[in-house]
């Protein structure tokens, strides 16, 4: 079954950063894009590293496509759909996400 | 049985050792037994420049002959041996100290010596040559004793000379015989202007004057007395007034010589004995003796390829030169004297500047003949490529000399040179040979003068080397883009004075004004480094957090688990007891991994984010601060014991490692810059191999520059000697801030000098000499950041706000589950993660 779930605050995400969310054991990537007012949620699990850092990543554009650069090696992935630049066989999961009356609200598929 | 022929070369100099060198880098090596004579008691040395030995370069840093250069190549020296007499028919040579060698091809490199004027009293003390490092070592120790010297001359040489007496001290004079100053290269409107400059800097020039006697002195020394009645007293003089070629040796066998001296050369450079051979100051081509080392060079190879039976011709060569005297530009090309017939004349004179031009044109107006450059010779390059490939001129030709007032550069693209344009005149590298060695995938001019030499004789050409390789690069089409990144299409340095000058704060700012899009991992850093270098906010403010990578985002260093390690400040790399005891309770009670750095300091590894304020608080309750390893910033300045302890210390090393560490720390800058201070010259610090090296001295502290470790170690250069403490610091003040100014991101102090136009002589004018007129600013910017420093973890840990960032996750007071270490030698290290539980989450699109 499928929810929206609400993970924190908008004020709790600091602007053009990302910061980390835990969901029993899945730790998910929250990301404030303040010029585009928009949140993204990916899996903090970067493949490369086999670390979660991702919400640690510098946050910016490559192309006008919002990305994440991973902290360790600077992959890209695309905040949108988790695709990595550099390799586009590596893809990791990306979440809906929403701004709900300035609850920050995420849909996981797999219940 | 060695059927091989026997080669002997006497005189090993500038030229002679090039030809050495050629001569082995030849398959026809193989066929001699090579010998070589050297009557000085060390091998080839860089004579061109040679008054660097008075700003600190030894023996050794000048010498030009690689280490087991003789030994590799099977060469047999006779070091501090002369050779005395060649017997032509029995094909041996006796040297001064008995040994005969014999010979089946002979090439004579003797060289020249300083001409000395028969004037009465020239043989009185402390009256000296300038051409060995013997020579030099005279002057050294005369000057010791002295107040004033004089050089008679007032060439080339002759003003070199006098910069290395003012080095050293003295009341400077230069007499000089003609109406000016570099007769043979300057016409008087540039000469008077060269004498205008150099009195400026406190040398005293006496042109026309005729030395007819040197005798007692009554306040120095010696006392000159002129043709014309006058006197000056000095205790030193320094002849200098050219060279002859030595020729007596050929002499005794009855060589033919010219009739002012000069053994007599073909195109070959073959004497009138087919079997003897005769380069560089020596030899007489054409009735030229050619007093500078690029034709010698050129007669060198032209020997080796008359040996290897190929056909080369040495058919004159070009007398241009260009030079900084005593931080002055001079430069002339070909005929500058206009005496060629019906010669066309161009001349720019700039009194506020003092720069002066003139074109010397051919009388269809079509071809440049010749030219002089005083104050400002950034054109050279451009007019002897005018002036030796025929290029045709533009239409106006006095726009080459004028300033411009347009933007576009007055300068002649590489494009408009033929292959055959030879670029460097020092190791003959034709734009041909630059070409070819970019296509190979040269990229970078350090590569460039690795593989072909360019630029890395008199440094003259590398402004053009450059174009040259900016231009092939281009065409191979490997973009040189020099944009920082695709949201700003500027370089580092012009995002560095766009900040400065219009005063921007933040990175948004910034972006609206100059860039697009988002940013990026590569452009916010390097704003954020600016931006800290110029204002020096805390990192961590809300509008500049977001910027930071993850190590200065967290102040720590990520390791490849995700967790940090932590590096206090020992400065100096000196600690206490108390202190050490409290690193090893934090690393006992948060079961960190503990190391010892390369940088005297302790590192703490496996700290998850959430306990990093935890163990700041500690350390800073203990007196400990921030080490920025995390930081593109200053590391550590390492440090032997120094003269409290060591019996061999000259200095207090680690005291003024200390100061210089507090001095700079929390410094933001283009790369990490590390230091390293020696209390003596065993250099137990090894400053050599760090950005900045200081080396305590008797006369005081020695300091270099640009030395590196790592994956590309580079030795130091020497920058200045004898320096106080106050000077030490202001120097270090300004080529900081130079480096963090013009530096692109990530480049290493070493690498920057060597892109550098100019290099190290250049980086000397700017810090030293202020050739730039920005020092006052340079200081002014580290005074500032020296004056704003804060320690970032105690202001972290004192502001709640920004612990929220240390929490793992926003909506759970868990800590992370992923990451697990187990146990090695005793301490903890990260356990390899389980692919069975992360497989799930990585999939293949």
């Amino acid at each position: 079954m499928t929810q929206w779930q609400t993970l924190c605050n908008l004020d709790d995400l600091p602007a053009d950063s990302g910061i980390c969310a835990l969901i029993d054991e899945l730790q998910i990537a929250l990301f404030y894009v303040a010029k585009m007012q928009t949140v993204f949620a990916l899996n903090n699990y970067d493949p490369f590293a086999k670390a979660h850092v991702l919400s640690r990543g510098i946050i910016g554009d490559v192309n006008g496509d919002p990305v994440v650069a991973s902290p360790i090696y600077k992959q890209h992935f695309k905040l949108t759909t988790g695709e990595c630049i550099e390799d586009t066989s590596v893809k990791i999961t990306s979440y809906p996400v929403r701004i709900n009356n300035q609850h920050i609200e995420i849909k996981l598929t797999h219940g | 049985m060695n059927t091989k022929k026997n080669l002997v070369v006497i005189g090993n100099g500038m030229v002679g050792q090039h030809f050495l060198a050629q001569l082995v880098a030849s398959p026809i090596k193989d066929e001699y037994n090579i010998t070589t004579f050297c009557e000085e008691p060390r091998v080839a040395y860089d004579r061109v420049h040679l008054s660097a030995f008075f700003s600190g370069k030894t023996a050794e840093d000048l010498s030009l002959v690689e280490a087991n250069f003789f030994e590799q190549h099977g060469i047999h020296l006779l070091l501090g041996d002369k050779a005395a007499k060649i017997d032509r028919a029995t094909k041996t040579i006796t040297s001064a100290l008995g040994h005969t060698v014999s010979y089946d091809k002979l090439v004579l490199a003797t060289g020249s010596f300083p001409f000395v004027p028969p004037v009465p009293g020239h043989d009185r003390p402390q009256c000296l040559v300038y051409r060995t490092i013997e020579d030099l070592e005279a002057i050294a120790t005369a000057a010791n004793k002295s107040k004033v010297g004089v050089v008679v001359g007032g060439g080339l040489l002759g003003l070199e000379a006098a910069k290395a007496l003012k080095d050293l001290g003295l009341k400077t004079h230069v007499v000089e015989f003609a109406p000016r100053l570099m007769a043979v290269q300057l016409d008087e409107a540039g000469g008077t202007l060269l004498r205008n400059k150099i009195e400026q800097l406190g040398v005293t020039v006496h042109t026309n004057r005729n030395t007819q006697l040197i005798t007692n002195g009554e306040q120095c020394l010696n006392k000159m007395c002129f043709a014309d009645g006058e006197e000056l007293e000095t205790d030193i003089i320094l002849f200098s007034a050219g060279i002859r070629p030595r020729d007596d040796i050929a002499r005794d066998c009855e060589l033919e010589v010219g009739a002012r001296g000069g053994i007599v050369i073909d195109n070959q450079c073959k004497t009138s004995d087919p079997d003897i051979y005769a380069i560089g100051e020596c030899a007489l081509w054409n009735n030229m003796i050619y007093g500078l080392v690029a034709p010698g060079y050129a007669m060198a190879r032209t020997v080796v390829a008359d040996l290897a039976h190929q056909s080369a011709s040495f058919m004159g060569a070009d007398m241009s030169t260009k030079l900084k005297l005593m931080g002055v530009d001079v430069a002339s090309i070909g005929d500058a004297h206009a005496k060629t017939p019906g010669a066309l004349i161009y001349t720019y004179q700039n009194g506020e500047l003092e720069i002066y031009k003139r074109l010397v044109v051919s009388p269809d107006k079509k071809y440049l003949l010749g030219a002089v450059l005083v104050g400002d010779a950034s054109s050279y390059s451009t007019l002897l490529q005018y002036c030796l490939n025929g290029i045709q001129l533009p239409a106006q030709p006095d726009s080459l000399i004028l300033p411009s007032l347009s933007s576009e550069p007055a300068g002649l693209g590489p494009d408009a040179l033929p292959n055959t344009a030879q670029i460097c005149s020092c190791y003959d590298v034709s734009k041909g040979d630059i070409c070819q060695a970019v296509a190979a995938g040269c990229h970078t001019v350090g590569a460039l003068k690795a593989e072909t030499k360019a630029g890395s004789g008199c440094g003259g050409c590398a402004a053009l080397v450059k174009s040259v390789l900016n231009s092939e690069l281009a065409k191979q089409g490997v973009e040189v883009n020099t944009d920082l990144c695709e949201h700003f299409a500027y370089t580092r340095q012009e995002l560095f004075t766009l900040i400065k000058v219009e005063k921007i704060r933040t990175f948004d700012d910034l972006l609206d004004k100059h860039g697009k899009g988002l940013g990026c991992e590569i452009c916010k850093p390097t704003v954020a480094s600016i931006l800290a270098s110029n204002w020096n906010d805390f990192i961590l403010k809300t509008e500049h957090a977001p910027l930071q990578d993850t190590n200065d985002a967290f102040l720590a260093n990520i390791q490849k688990d995700g967790t940090y390690s932590v590096v206090p400040r020992i400065a100096g790399g000196e600690i206490t007891p108390d202190k050490l005891i409290v690193l090893g309770q934090i690393g006992k009670k948060y079961q960190l991994y503990t190391k010892i750095t390369g940088g005297q300091r302790v590192d703490l590894f496996g700290a998850r984010v959430e306990q990093l304020p935890l163990i700041w608080k500690e350390l800073v309750d203990a007196g400990f601060e921030s080490g920025h390893a995390y930081g593109k910033s200053l590391r550590t300045v390492k440090s032997c014991v120094g003269s409290n302890w060591c019996r061999y210390g000259v200095d207090d090393s680690v005291g003024l490692a200390i100061e210089l560490e507090n001095r700079y720390k929390g410094l933001r800058s283009p790369h990490k810059i590390k230091f390293a201070v020696s209390g003596c010259t065993r250099e137990c610090a090894e400053a050599q191999g760090k950005d900045i090296g200081v080396i305590a001295t008797e006369t005081g502290w020695s300091l270099y520059v640009c030395g590196n470790g790592g994956m590309k170690p580079r030795h130091a250069d020497l920058f200045a000697t004898s320096l106080d403490k106050d000077t030490l610091i202001r120097y270090i003040d300004r080529f900081l801030s130079f480096y963090i100014q013009t530096a692109d991101r990530l480049q290493r102090t070493s690498v920057w000098m060597e892109n550098m136009a100019g290099g190290l002589d250049h980086l000397k004018e700017v810090i030293i000499n202020d050739s730039l007129g920005l020092c006052e600013q340079l200081e002014a910017q580290m005074q500032h950041v020296v004056d704003t420093y804060q320690c970032e973890w105690k202001s972290t840990i004192e502001d709640e706000s920004k612990l929220k960032r240390f929490k793992p996750f926003v909506n759970s007071e868990e800590s992370d589950q992923h990451i697990v270490f187990i146990e090695e030698r005793g301490q903890i290290r990260p356990a390899e993660p389980s692919p069975q539980k992360h497989f799930k989450m990585v999939e293949v699109a």
